[in-house]
């Protein structure tokens, strides 16, 4: 069930994230459509990223290839060492289930579930057991501070409660990188200083986080900056960062 | 494929989601429910009538032929107006040659049947007077109660004894004991031998009415008294005289009502009966005979009940299909309202067939649910139908299996397009979804 740590065997300076000139085109007809130019980048273990850009800067796009959730047109995307474009949908759903955490804007819990359940989703396709899934799932809603809620709707929490279940049901299966889109767009500003304070606590405890983002509070709370216009890598910066 | 931790799983939340749209839920399972139901009840339906027909004909005995009198239809309008008496019917010869023909055959010959009244002490009853022979009892459907049949010899020596049935037995002795009692029917003595009672429901007579022209008239009769057919012949002669009608006056004469030739074996029924029809139509000028062999009866029984279980089969196909196409449509309607629902689960590692289960299951849970419900409301309206209509119904088990199996195809089969389609369902596409 948890993630055994490949890059022992690879060996740690390897990246978890490589990308070889990733390209992503979509086609409309006969006109091919390039969102993504010919990518490169390495991301670390324990690094704390986030990538900005604006609106069509292709940022949307590089975030769903790094979850798996597409597949790229052109390139290379090593996940710890393993090329994602060459695999089937099945695999891919493994992978994203095992060793991505998807943390949305707009929270994306299922409305029917409880808290509790909406947890265990993702530890439910990774065939983990009742028992354990139901042990984990309450482990991470106390480590969230929602261990009183668990048999309430997501439609009863506030916006911030949300999001931290929705974080406590990313982080279940202890996945390799955590993918965040926006995560605090919609949130009220005291909701959301507390999402990227459990986002800093998390990259101090050694997860590697990747954040899209417009705000350039967030930008500077991580270590490394990625800035993307027109399906290219602008700039890098390095940021102070909390870590 | 799937661990039964997963089927449990999934089953919880199919109930969930389909418990939050209750309302749906019940309205697309009405149809299976209903299609169900009347599968299972017209089944019942068809299967009481159908028992019913054949054990009556059964009744009948399988190898027996059975030879009745039948009024020529051309007789009474014709050769009345030069003939006073009309002759026709079967006749003790042609008894004697069936037994002659087919040696290994049982022959039973009974007189016509004629209304009496029996009298009793101060009591009086309208009967059935039928003559007969001894070993009539062992191709009737009657059992001995009390005494005797008629004997050999009451045969012989044309004894005025009599056997009744258990109507007789009640209605004109009440509590007397009626054995060695003497009834007077039209001013003879006869002495009662035994109390038989018939086995059958209905009479040959009843079951056959449809297939007779002029049944014999047996209403209002309290019951039958056998006598022996010699003394029936004697006493009664085989000329009966009925005032009325445009011509006055019109005589009959029929010697035997009805003949049963009982063959060996199965195998023997139908080319004896050629035999005996090839002998009747030798000595009778004019159809005045019918032969009913149970066997055919039961034969074209069980085709037309497979003819009918046809049609009910295709209209219960067609209920189905419609409650099948509005399940469908249902499950296409909750697939694209959960769009959202599919990519989240999509983007938290659940596969493409993770998904089909999902919604299948919901399918499934909806068609079993309805085929259950359907299933009870199919086994109380046979039992009303019996109840109110009168009727029999027989509930069998291969109907309940049947629709419940078709509900359960027809779940399978119109919940797997819509929840591949959920499957195939771009999982970015489907996470921005509203």
């Amino acid at each position: 069930m948890a993630y055994t740590n490949t890059s022992e065997k690879t060996g740690s300076c390897q990246a978890v994230v490589q990308l070889k000139n990733l390209c992503k085109s979509y086609f409309l007809g006969h006109s091919e459509l390039p969102v993504l130019r010919e990518i490169n980048l390495d991301f670390y273990r324990g690094q704390y990223v986030s990538i900005m850009g604006p609106s069509g800067s292709g940022k949307s796009t590089l975030l769903n290839l790094l979850g798996c959730l597409d597949r790229p047109t052109g390139g290379k995307y090593l996940l710890d060492g393993l090329d994602i474009s060459e695999m089937d949908d099945d695999t891919l759903s493994g992978i994203r289930g095992k060793q991505i955490g998807f943390i949305f804007q707009s929270f994306n819990l299922i409305p029917q579930l409880n808290i509790i359940e909406n947890i265990e989703v993702s530890l439910y396709y990774q065939q983990v057991h009742k028992i354990q899934r139901r042990q984990r799932a309450e482990e991470l809603a106390n480590r969230v501070g929602l261990g009183d809620r668990l048999k309430h709707r997501p439609s009863e929490l506030s916006g911030g409660q949300q999001q931290r279940v929705a974080i406590a049901r990313a982080l279940a299966n202890d996945p390799l990188i955590l993918l965040a889109d926006e995560p605090t767009g919609n949130l009220d500003s005291k909701s959301g200083h507390e999402i990227l304070e459990m986002l800093d606590e998390l990259h101090s405890g050694g997860k590697t986080i990747l954040v899209v983002t417009h705000d350039l509070n967030i930008a500077s709370r991580t270590q490394r900056s990625i800035h993307m216009l027109d399906g290219r890598i602008e700039r890098q910066t390095v940021n102070g960062g909390s870590g | 494929m799937i661990s039964l931790m997963q089927f449990t799983s999934i089953v919880q939340v199919s109930l969930r989601s389909l418990w939050l749209h209750r309302m749906r839920s019940i309205l697309t399972m009405l149809g299976i429910i209903f299609g169900v139901s009347s599968v299972i009840a017209m089944l019942a339906i068809g299967e009481g009538a159908s028992r019913e027909a054949q054990a009556r004909i059964a009744r009948l005995g399988s190898t027996n032929i059975i030879l009745k009198t039948v009024k020529p239809p051309q007789q009474t309008a014709t050769d009345t107006t030069q003939q006073s008496i009309a002759i026709y019917g079967l006749t003790y010869d042609d008894a004697e040659r069936f037994r002659i023909t087919i040696p290994d055959a049982q022959v039973v010959a009974q007189s016509k049947i004629i209304s009496q009244k029996a009298y009793y002490r101060n009591r009086v009853l309208a009967v059935e007077l039928v003559g007969t022979v001894a070993w009539y009892p062992e191709l009737a459907p009657i059992e001995l109660n009390r005494g005797r049949f008629l004997s050999a010899s009451d045969q012989r020596y044309s004894e005025t004894v009599c056997v009744i049935d258990r109507n007789v037995a009640d209605n004109l002795f009440v509590i007397d004991d009626p054995v060695d009692m003497d009834i007077k029917i039209a001013g003879n003595y006869y002495r009662v031998v035994g109390v038989v009672s018939e086995t059958r429901v209905q009479s040959t007579e009843d079951m056959l009415e449809t297939r007779v022209g002029s049944p014999p008239d047996t209403a209002g009769a309290g019951g039958r008294i056998y006598i022996p057919i010699t003394t029936m012949k004697s006493r009664f002669g085989e000329t009966a005289i009925q005032f009325g009608g445009s011509s006055g006056m019109l005589g009959e004469k029929v010697e035997l009502s009805e003949i049963t030739v009982r063959v060996p074996n199965i195998e023997r029924v139908l080319p004896t009966r050629d035999v005996l029809e090839g002998i009747l139509s030798r000595f009778h000028k004019q159809q005045d005979y019918q032969v009913v062999v149970p066997l055919e009866l039961l034969r074209e029984a069980i085709r037309s009940k497979r003819i009918f279980s046809i049609v009910l089969g295709s209209i219960a196909a067609i209920s189905l299909l419609v409650g099948g196409i509005g399940i469908m449509n249902i499950m296409l309607a909750t697939v694209s309202e959960r769009t959202r629902e599919i990519g989240i689960r999509r983007a938290l590692g659940a596969k493409k067939q993770d998904i089909v289960f999902q919604f299948l299951s919901e399918t499934l849970l909806l068609t079993l649910t309805g085929g259950l419900l359907g299933m009870a409301l199919g086994a109380i309206i046979p039992i009303a139908v019996t109840y109110f209509g009168k009727m029999p119904t027989v509930i069998t088990s291969e109907a309940m299996l049947l629709s419940f199996s078709i509900s359960a195809a027809v779940g399978l089969t119109f919940g797997l397009y819509p929840a591949v389609k959920a499957a195939n369902m771009d999982p970015i596409e489907s996470l921005r979804h509203e």
